[in-house]
C-alpha cells in the first residue's frame, strides 16, 4: 500500500513537471528573445522599428523594410484567402453532397500537410517564372498605370510571395471554419427554410451571423500563419529590402531576413538585431494566436476544433 | 424578373461562387502534385538513396545523407518531447484542476501557433551558443519544441475519451492511480496516441526553418550529435535556390520522396485512428 502511494507521488509529480513545462517552454521562449535582443534595442531604441538602413558592415539597423514587407504580404494573402476559404468551407458543409463534401474536405487537409519548403520549390520553380511570363507583364500592360503594378517583371515578387501565402493559408481557415459551421445547430436552419428561405437567405441569415466569430477566429489564425510563414516567403519574394508600392517589385520579409541571415551574422549587434525581429515576431505571433484562440474557444467551448493551426 | 425569380436567382449565383471557390482551392493542389511527381519522378533512382550530393554542376548524386541526418534529428526529437507531451496530457486529463488545465490547453495552442523560425532562434540560444557551435542536439530540441504542443494536445483528447467507468474498475480492484493511468487509461488509448505522435512526426519531418542555425546542414555524412548534420527538408531548400539544373532535378526527387513518407504516416495514422473503439 505505502509503495502504492509513492509510486502515486512520483508519477503526479512527472506529470505537473511535463505538464508545465509548456509554461516554462513559453516564458523561457520570451525571456531568451528579449535578453538576446537586449544590445539592439539598447543601441537603437524606438529607431529600430521606424528606420530603413539595414547594414551589416556600418553596425546600423532599422527593420521597416522588413515589417512593411510582412504586413502587406500577410494582409493581400488574406484579403484573397478569406472569402475563398469561407465559399469552401460553406461548400463542404451545407452545399456538397456528403461524399463529395468529405473528399473536398480531405484534400484541403492533404493541402495543409505540404511542408512549407516544398511550396517554395514549387513557387520559385514553376510559379515564379510563370508570373514573370506570363502575369505580370500582363498586369504592367493593361493596369500599368496603377502604381502597384508598375515596374519590371522580376517573377520572384510581392506578388509570388501573396499568392503562395494565400494558398498556403487557404486550408487553415477553410477547415477551422468547416468546423465552426458544423456548431450551428440544425434547428437555426431548419426554421430558417421553414420560413422560406432560399439556401443561400439561410446561409446568410442563419448560419453566418452564427458562425461570425468563429470565423473570424479562423481567419486570424490564418494572419498568424502567414506572418510567421518563412521558408515558401523566403524563395518567392526576391529578398530585397525596399518599400516599393509595386506587387512587381521584390521585398523582404521579418521571418526571410532572419532565415537569411542569421547563420552567418558574425557581429553581436546583427545577431542581436535579428533577434529583435524575432522577438518583435513572436509577440505579434503570441497576441494573434492568443486572440484566436479566445474567439475559437468561446465558439466550440474549449472543445477540440479539429484542425490544428 | 419577379421577387422570388430574383431571390432563386441570386441563391444559384452563389451557389455557383462557393463551388467555384472549392474548385479553385483544389486547383494549386493539382498543380504541386503534378510537378512534384512529374519531375522528381524523373529524378528518383537507386543513387538518391545511397549517395551523397554531388557538386554543384555535376549530374547524378543523392539525398543519402540528408536522409539519414533527418531520421536522427527526428529520433532525438520523439525522444525528447513524445514523453513530455504525453505525460504532460496525462496531467491535463487526469489530475489537474479546471483552471490550470485550461490554463496550459491554452498556452499549448498558442505555443503551436508560434512561427517554427523563432523554436529555431529559442534552441540557438539555449544550445547553439553555450556549445559553440551548429549541432544535431540544438536542431532536434527546435523540432521537439514543436512536437510537445502537437503530442499533448492528441493525447488528451484521446484519453478524454476513456470511459470514467474503466478507470473505477481498476481503482476498484486496488489498483493504485498511477498504475491504472498506465496500464488502463493510456492502453485503451494507445491506437489514439499513436495516431498524435505520428502526425506529430510528420509535421517535423518537413520543417525546415527551425534547422537553418540549429542543425545547420552537411554536405558530406555526419554521425556526431554535437557537430551540424545534414536534413532533407534543408537539401531542398539549397538545391532549390541554387542555379543549377543537376541540383534542382535533386529537390524535386526529394520533394517526392519527402510527400510520399508524410502521406505514408498520415494514412498510418489514419489508419490507426480509424481501429479505435472503447
Amino acid at each position: 500500500m505505502e509503495k502504492g502511494v509513492s509510486g502515486d507521488f512520483i508519477f503526479k509529480g512527472v506529470t505537473v513537471l511535463f505538464a508545465f513545462s509548456i509554461l516554462a517552454i513559453l516564458l523561457l521562449m520570451v525571456v531568451e528573445m528579449a535578453r538576446e535582443s537586449l544590445p539592439a534595442i539598447g543601441t537603437f531604441g524606438w529607431r529600430f522599428v521606424i528606420g530603413r538602413d539595414w547594414d551589416a558592415v556600418q553596425g546600423n539597423f532599422g527593420a521597416l523594410s522588413y515589417i512593411w514587407g510582412s504586413v502587406v504580404s500577410s494582409i493581400l494573402a488574406l484579403l484573397l484567402a478569406t472569402p475563398l476559404s469561407v465559399g469552401t468551407a460553406i461548400f463542404i458543409t451545407e452545399i456538397a453532397p456528403k461524399k463529395a463534401g468529405g473528399l473536398i474536405a480531405s484534400l484541403v487537409e492533404l493541402l495543409a500537410a505540404i511542408p512549407s519548403v516544398i511550396y517554395g520549390l514549387w513557387g520559385v520553380l514553376v510559379m515564379a517564372p510563370w508570373l514573370q511570363k506570363t502575369v505580370e507583364p500582363f498586369l504592367n500592360d493593361r493596369l500599368g498605370f496603377i502604381p502597384i503594378f508598375q515596374g519590371a517583371p522580376y517573377g520572384v515578387s510581392m506578388l509570388a510571395a501573396v499568392f503562395i501565402l494565400m494558398i498556403m493559408v487557404v486550408p487553415i481557415i477553410t477547415s477551422i471554419t468547416k468546423e465552426v459551421l458544423l456548431t450551428v445547430p440544425q434547428s437555426q436552419k431548419e426554421a430558417a427554410i421553414a420560413l422560406g428561405a432560399t439556401r443561400w437567405e439561410m446561409l446568410r441569415m442563419a448560419v453566418l451571423p452564427y458562425g461570425k466569430s468563429g470565423i473570424l477566429g479562423a481567419v486570424i489564425l490564418g494572419l498568424g500563419r502567414a506572418v510567421g510563414e518563412t521558408m515558401a516567403v523566403t524563395m518567392v519574394i526576391g529578398n530585397t529590402p525596399q518599400i516599393s508600392l509595386s506587387l512587381l517589385a521584390p521585398a523582404y520579409t521579418m521571418p526571410s531576413v532572419i532565415a537569411n541571415e542569421f547563420a552567418e551574422a558574425t557581429s553581436k549587434l546583427h545577431t542581436s538585431a535579428l533577434m529583435e525581429i524575432g522577438l518583435i515576431l513572436l509577440a505579434v505571433t503570441l497576441i494573434i494566436n492568443g486572440l484566436a484562440q479566445l474567439l475559437l474557444w468561446s465558439v466550440t467551448r474549449g472543445q477540440q476544433r479539429g484542425g490544428r493551426p | 424578373m419577379t421577387h422570388l425569380a430574383w431571390r432563386k436567382a441570386k441563391n444559384a449565383g452563389m451557389i455557383l461562387l462557393m463551388a467555384s471557390a472549392a474548385l479553385a482551392v483544389l486547383v494549386p493542389l493539382a498543380l504541386i502534385f503534378v510537378h512534384i511527381v512529374r519531375m522528381g519522378g524523373s529524378a528518383v533512382n537507386l543513387d538518391f538513396f545511397t549517395r551523397i550530393p554531388s557538386p554543384p554542376g555535376e549530374a547524378g548524386g543523392g539525398m543519402a545523407n540528408g536522409m539519414a541526418g533527418s531520421a536522427i534529428l527526428i529520433g532525438l526529437a520523439s525522444f525528447l518531447g513524445i514523453p513530455v507531451g504525453i505525460f504532460g496530457a496525462v496531467y491535463l486529463s487526469e489530475y489537474g484542476g479546471n483552471r490550470i488545465s485550461a490554463i496550459i490547453r491554452f498556452s499549448a495552442d498558442v505555443l503551436a501557433g508560434v512561427p517554427s523560425i523563432i523554436t529555431g532562434m529559442v534552441a540557438y540560444a539555449l544550445l547553439v551558443v553555450p556549445m559553440k557551435g551548429f549541432s544535431a542536439l540544438a536542431g532536434a530540441l527546435a523540432l521537439a519544441l514543436i512536437m510537445i504542443p502537437i503530442v499533448l494536445r492528441t493525447t488528451e483528447e484521446q484519453l478524454k475519451l476513456v470511459p470514467t467507468s474503466l478507470r473505477e474498475a481498476s481503482l476498484a480492484l486496488g489498483v493504485p492511480l498511477w498504475r491504472t493511468t498506465l496500464k488502463v487509461t493510456l492502453r485503451s488509448a494507445l491506437t489514439g496516441v499513436l495516431t498524435g505522435i505520428l502526425l506529430a512526426i510528420a509535421r517535423i519531418a518537413g520543417e525546415t526553418a527551425p534547422l537553418l542555425f540549429t542543425a545547420l546542414g552537411n554536405q558530406f555524412w555526419g554521425w556526431k550529435l554535437t557537430q551540424p548534420i545534414a536534413a532533407m527538408p534543408l537539401q531542398i531548400f539549397n538545391f532549390a535556390i541554387s542555379p543549377y539544373e543537376d541540383w534542382h532535378r535533386l529537390a524535386w526527387a526529394g520533394a517526392l520522396v519527402l510527400v510520399t513518407v508524410m502521406f505514408g504516416l498520415s494514412l498510418a495514422a489514419r489508419f490507426f485512428g480509424r481501429s479505435r473503439r472503447y
